[in-house]
């Protein structure tokens, strides 16, 4: 691992994609260092808007741009019987709540039922509403999915979805700018969850506090943009506000012919714009890393955040200082691990394979073709949930459904899940689950749930052998 | 949003790095539609068992720790950007929050909902550890004006830095929204370049 640190005195530089795209959407300044910030694309959902509407309903104010707002229900959502009333009365009673504000409105809600009904960024990209060089933002900090198709994309708050809701903008302070490169090959059975863990593992839950990333090299460049999507998607859970990766032709392929995006000579436009977005050579970064993508082995989170992650023929490390060592033991004790174990040979309860990070029809590709054929260890309970009604549907197209449901894995409808223990869909206490969501915090798939991060692949393995094992010995 | 100058109290005490706002308030205590009440639910499952009774070694369900600051490790308020963090400090009396470093969503929540983040150098939140652990009431003393916190037992002192604007807006009370809504004009003129 190698970080520079430049000094900016020097002007007359080229640009950043961060600072092209961010400068052009700067409307005015509220102090020196607050500019208001233009919002292109503002998703909201049931949990993260309701007070957000209050506020808009007490000032009397409308939606300002009701045409760049999108809503969908997905975090409070059940992921079995979608076509009856929710059970649960509070998550029935918010679900409802953003019905109403969405009609009192005049916002669009792609509600429970709807076909682009799904885990909000997982149907932004699929629709095409998210495009390359825009602002979005969500009440929600993994909206830096987004910035897999080189946009400023960053989670807010609800005080800032009702600003956003009431004029367009937030306030923001812009942020440092951090480039991560990736250069060389991926082993086999390394993916662009791998990349993520591995990064976090280097730079810690913290490491990109006050700073906005762009992910770049050979390595990120070969990806889908599914792949990329998972990558952007992680940056927050090391502190990161947002992560983006330039457009290129595989961008401008996936966009072309969704549903909202421009058509014909207008699609041609836009690229021809979009092919603009890129950090100049000389644009200079904050901060920089570099990393080999030879050195990057399937990972696994240990501990309770997801900067602690390990490779899988990797133990589980010592704390490095005696400040951070509480913390670091009521970590480990909460998962029932010891410092210089292994994971592999570990037993496992559940596979959790959804969420907005690995829950699109690449990650449940990747997992249907390993597990043709083979049948899930018999105690362990195994869930997959897709990211939305379009993943849903083209997973049944091509008979996806019918491996899982072979193998005993339970194919669900789409939400955000045991993700984080908001819905139905939990941990038990104490058990452990391989999950290819984002965040192994203390109870986040439920009250005492112990979770460990993984990739799709791992997940597929770890389901059929019931344990933790190293995949890759089945590759030869 | 609620004025805020300067604060005298006694602190709570959680040296614990990595706090993220899942401990803060759990997902599913997230389902109410108003922003109030949160804070019954504040550190819930560190704070209750699973059968809601108080967990007596959490510092929260010890009598002899009070007041309006919570002084916490490191890397405080990571994770989701749900503001029902914010609220739920806010809600349980909270008025400052004291860390050697704050997850940039946090920070941004807190100071919309009068919760003043205040970042210390380690060696600062060490010695507010260590007054606390000599004395449960040893009191502090945060200054917006001057911009500084201070040990009242042993007068140490340090300063803190906060965004002028913020600054002004926590000072006086004003949320983002009334700013926006007085730039609506350049707002429209932008749209329309």
């Amino acid at each position: 691992m190698r970080r520079y640190l430049f000094d900016k005195q020097s002007t007359n530089m080229g640009k950043t994609l961060f600072d092209k795209i961010w400068d052009q959407h700067v409307v005015t300044k509220a102090a020196a260092t607050s500019d208001v910030l233009y919002i292109d694309r503002h998703f909201i959902h049931e949990v993260t808007s309701p007070q957000a509407f209050d506020g808009l309903r007490k000032r009397g104010l409308p939606v300002f741009r009701t045409e760049q707002t999108i809503a969908t229900a997905d975090h409070n959502v059940p992921t079995k019987g979608q076509h009856l009333p929710i059970k649960e009365e509070l998550s029935r009673f918010q679900v409802d709540t953003l019905s109403r504000n969405c009609e009192e409105f005049g916002v669009k809600l792609y509600g429970l039922g709807h076909p682009f009904q799904g885990i909000v960024h997982v149907i932004g990209p699929e629709l095409g509403i998210t495009q390359p060089g825009m602002t979005i933002v969500c009440g929600d900090s993994h909206t830096s999915t987004h910035g897999a198709f080189g946009c400023i994309a960053f989670g807010i708050g609800t005080s800032q979805v009702e600003q956003v809701l009431a004029t367009q903008c937030v306030l923001q302070k812009k942020p440092k700018r951090m480039r991560i490169t990736i250069n060389g090959e991926l082993q086999k059975g390394v993916l662009s969850k791998d990349i993520i863990l591995y990064i976090i593992s280097k730079l810690t839950a913290s490491g990109g506090t006050g700073h906005f990333v762009e992910y770049a090299g050979s390595a990120i460049r070969s990806l889908s943009m599914e792949a990329r999507m998972t990558i952007c998607n992680m940056s927050i859970e090391m502190g990161a506000r947002g992560g983006m990766i330039a457009p290129d032709e595989t961008t401008f392929d996936y966009v072309k012919g969704k549903e909202f995006a421009p058509k014909g000579a207008a699609f041609d436009q836009a690229v021809e714009q979009w092919k603009k977005l890129y950090s100049d050579e000389d644009a200079q970064f904050d901060t920089e890393y570099t990393f080999k993508a030879e050195d990057i082995e399937p990972m696994l989170t240990y501990g309770t955040n997801p900067g602690m992650g390990i490779g899988i023929s990797e133990t589980i490390p010592r704390p490095s200082d005696a400040v951070s060592s509480n913390s670091f033991s009521k970590s480990l004790e909460y998962m029932g691990f010891e410092a210089g174990e292994r994971l592999t040979g570990k037993s496992i309860d559940y596979v959790f394979i959804g969420s907005c990070t690995n829950s699109r029809i690449e990650d449940l590709r990747i997992v249907a073709d390993y597990i043709k054929g083979k049948k899930k260890a018999a105690h362990i309970n195994v869930m997959v949930v897709p990211g939305s009604k379009q993943v849903e549907s083209q997973a049944k197209k091509e008979g996806l459904d019918k491996i899982f449901e072979a193998a005993g894995f339970e194919f669900r409808e789409p939400g955000c899940s045991a993700c984080l223990g908001m819905n139905e869909d939990k941990v038990p206490k104490g058990a452990y689950c391989i999950s290819t969501s984002n965040r192994n915090f203390e109870g986040r798939q439920g009250p005492g749930a112990r979770t460990i991060l993984a990739s799709p692949l791992m997940a597929a393995a770890t389901a059929i052998e019931g344990k933790i094992v190293d995949f890759r010995q089945s590759f030869n | 949003m609620e004025k805020f100058s300067s604060l005298q109290s006694s602190a709570v005490p959680l040296p614990i790095e990595e706090i993220d706002t899942d401990q803060i308030i759990p997902a599913r205590f997230l389902k109410a539609t108003t922003r109030e009440g949160f804070g019954e639910n504040l550190f819930r499952d560190w704070r209750y068992d699973a059968q809601n009774k108080a967990k007596p070694d959490f510092i929260l369900n010890n009598d002899s720790y009070k007041g309006k600051i919570l002084i916490a490790g490191r890397n405080f308020g990571c994770g989701s950007s749900r503001e029902h963090a914010a609220w739920a400090l806010v809600d349980y009396g909270f008025k400052v929050v004291v860390s050697s470093f704050f997850a940039d969503i946090f920070r941004g929540n807190a100071l919309n909902n009068g919760l003043l983040p205040v970042q210390v150098s380690p060696e600062f939140l060490d010695a507010a550890f260590k007054a606390i652990e000599q004395s449960p009431e040893s009191s502090f003393t945060v200054d917006l004006e001057n911009q500084n916190i201070t040990i009242d037992a042993t007068g140490q002192s340090e300063q803190f830095d906060i965004d002028p604007y913020k600054k002004m807006c926590l000072s006086n009370g004003y949320d983002d929204i009334d700013f926006l809504l007085s730039v609506k004009d350049k707002i429209v003129a932008y749209e329309n370049r």
